[in-house]
């Protein structure tokens, strides 16, 4: 755990950098540190490791006060990770990705498994790339051995300052989606600083929003975009953040579980009934069980009036997976237009349903919960 | 057909000049790259800007007095000491003092020029700054520190012949001799194998220059 308390930082100029902030991280979180340029979201990240000493105030690492340690040792036991990659040109793949296991006098032996193993994870086959030179990679690659490089000791923390902010936004979205994967396997305590809210969003565990050095907001990403707590939260993320917080939420928030359902053998004229006691003009046709297979409508009924549900059934329905956002269910919709996706797990069994209704009622209390309409909303 | 005849008839004295001339340089330009180097690499520590800027001024000044006058210069200077104050030493002095401006300034310029990122993650990895130096910054900056050598060679083994004016040994003795005795062919050659023992210099001091340049470096 890293826990900032009243942490300052006034350079002998008289500037106050960072302005008495308080927060902590938990272990195996992802924590932004987020905010225009200026605001001292990396001056607080550097006075974690201490490149930037502190003025006033305590960073506790596991409860031991980050001045009491050796300054060297602790930065070993913090990855590492800059916006310009920093890699070391003179230096292969593998001895950029050993730096620190060197500083620890790790063998041979263990280095170059540790390099294999890492270079694995980021998706590099070790027998082409280790002994490659940064120069002979491309943008992309050289930012994941950047990466690599960060968890070379396999630290607990670790600290990571624009890691994606020097490569175009396509493979930045790539990097973003491994890194988060791989995160959820190595589980560690990351410190992410970015200026860049949709980064935050996606990354962050946890969005700590500063300006002019002070801490602004400090909650997980979904309440930054739904509460936004003044002004300046909600200029910073944005008009669109309830797009935004759509690309935060899964399908599985917003559907409806266990909705009604038909067979395919079913008759026409029971399933008119199910749908006046429903209420809807749509129902699921699922087979084997609970597999999805289609669904039928109201005018489809009617208009073939007798037979079986497989008579008015139509097959090609869109669907949802679970885990997918709201913004990306939102999107199939439309492209489909339907007002209703099910939504299905990954061996096509039905899981829920999700309309348009309550998307609609959900982005409604997303600006109704806390803090009232964005009154540029209105006009 | 002089020349010739005349390298015909002396190739050992003239041998024996070559290697004299060779042992000049050899001599002081070692001594100059330690000096200039561990120099380069203290002024370009943190915080010695001006220290950096007057020796680099200094050494700049160096490099502008004719090299005939600091031989003179140096004559007075090294009795006071009681040291020689001709042949070998002063002469090895002097060529110390003319190999450190390009040394050093290849060094400070090579050092401070290596790119900040580099270090700042050197350091956040938890280098001390003696591992950043000889892990980082050295070894990026090895190509233009050999770049200074290889100059401050092929500028000394020319000055190195005007040392015979103070009593060194050296390809200088044909040409100061041929001078005063209005002997074509002895300046001709004396001035001939300074400029093969240069070329020669050349040549292997770039070839040295790739082969110390850090693998990555290359491409």
């Amino acid at each position: 755990m890293i826990k900032l308390e009243n942490v300052k930082k006034v350079y002998p100029d008289g500037t106050e950098a960072v302005k008495g902030v308080n927060f902590e991280i938990k272990d195996g979180e992802l924590c932004v540190l987020l905010g225009p340029s200026g605001c001292g979201k990396t001056t607080t990240m550097k006075m974690i490791n201490r490149l930037i000493p502190i003025t006033e105030g305590h960073i506790y690492i596991d409860g031991t006060d980050n001045r009491d340690m050796d300054e060297n040792e602790l930065r070993r036991e913090m990855g590492y990770a800059i916006q310009e990659i920093g890699l070391f040109p003179h230096m292969t793949v593998a001895e950029n990705i050993s730096t620190v296991p060197t500083l620890k006098n790790w063998s041979a032996q263990e280095k170059e498994d540790r390099v294999r193993k890492l270079l694995g994870l980021m998706g590099m086959d070790p027998d082409e790339f280790a002994e490659k030179y940064p120069t002979e990679l491309s943008g992309g690659q050289r930012q994941r051995v950047g990466v690599a490089r960060s968890l070379g000791a396999d630290p607990p923390i670790m600290l990571m300052d624009e890691p994606f902010g020097a490569i175009d936004p396509i493979t930045r979205d790539r990097l973003q989606d491994e890194f988060l994967k791989i995160q959820d396997e190595i589980q560690k305590t990351i410190v992410f600083v970015t200026h860049d809210i949709n980064e935050a969003i996606k990354m962050g565990d946890k969005v700590a929003l500063l300006k002019d050095g002070e801490l602004i907001q400090y909650s997980p990403p979904a309440e930054l975009l739904a509460a936004p707590k003044n002004r300046f939260v909600r200029d910073f993320v944005g008009s669109d953040r309830t797009l935004k917080s759509l690309r935060l939420m899964k399908v599985d928030e917003a559907m409806k579980e266990s909705p009604r359902v038909v067979k395919e053998d079913q008759d026409l004229a029971s399933v008119g009934k199910i749908m006046n006691e429903e209420e809807v003009n749509y129902l699921i046709v699922v087979e084997n069980g609970n597999k999805l297979k289609g669904w039928v409508n109201r005018e489809d009924v009617e208009e073939v009036g007798a037979g079986t549900v497989a008579d008015a059934m139509v097959t090609d329905t869109g669907a949802a997976e679970i885990g997918t956002s709201l913004a990306d269910a939102l999107t199939v919709m439309l492209e489909r237009d339907v007002a209703n996706l099910p939504v299905v797990d990954g061996d096509n069994n039905l899981q829920g349903l999700l309309t348009f209704h309550d998307l609609q009622s959900l982005i409604g209390e997303t600006y109704t919960e806390r803090g009232g309409k964005h009154p540029e909303v209105k006009k | 057909m002089e020349v010739w005849n005349y390298i015909n008839g002396h190739w050992m004295t003239i041998g024996n000049w070559t290697l004299d001339h060779l042992w000049l340089i050899l001599v002081s330009n070692s001594l100059a790259v330690f000096i200039g180097v561990t120099l380069g690499i203290f002024i370009a520590g943190k915080g010695r800007e001006e220290i950096a800027d007057t020796v680099l001024y200094l050494a700049g000044i160096m490099m502008t007095i004719p090299s005939l006058a600091l031989f003179g210069l140096l004559m007075p200077f090294l009795s006071a000491l009681n040291l020689p104050s001709i042949g070998f030493l002063p002469a090895v002095i002097a060529l110390i003092l003319y190999g450190q401006l390009p040394i050093l300034r290849n060094t400070y310029t090579a050092i401070r020029e290596v790119d900040p990122a580099m270090i700042e993650a050197g350091r956040g990895m938890g280098m001390t700054s003696r591992q950043i130096l000889f892990k980082i910054k050295l070894p990026l900056a090895v190509p233009v520190i050999m770049a200074g050598l290889r100059n401050a060679v092929v500028i000394n083994i020319g000055i190195a012949t005007i040392a015979v004016f103070i009593g060194a040994r050296g390809l200088g003795v044909p040409i100061f001799r041929g001078l005063r005795t209005s002997r074509m062919d002895m300046i001709i050659t004396g001035a001939v194998f300074v400029s093969i023992l240069a070329l020669l210099a050349d040549g292997l001091l770039a070839l040295a220059e790739k082969k110390f340049t850090p693998e990555g470096l290359k491409k």
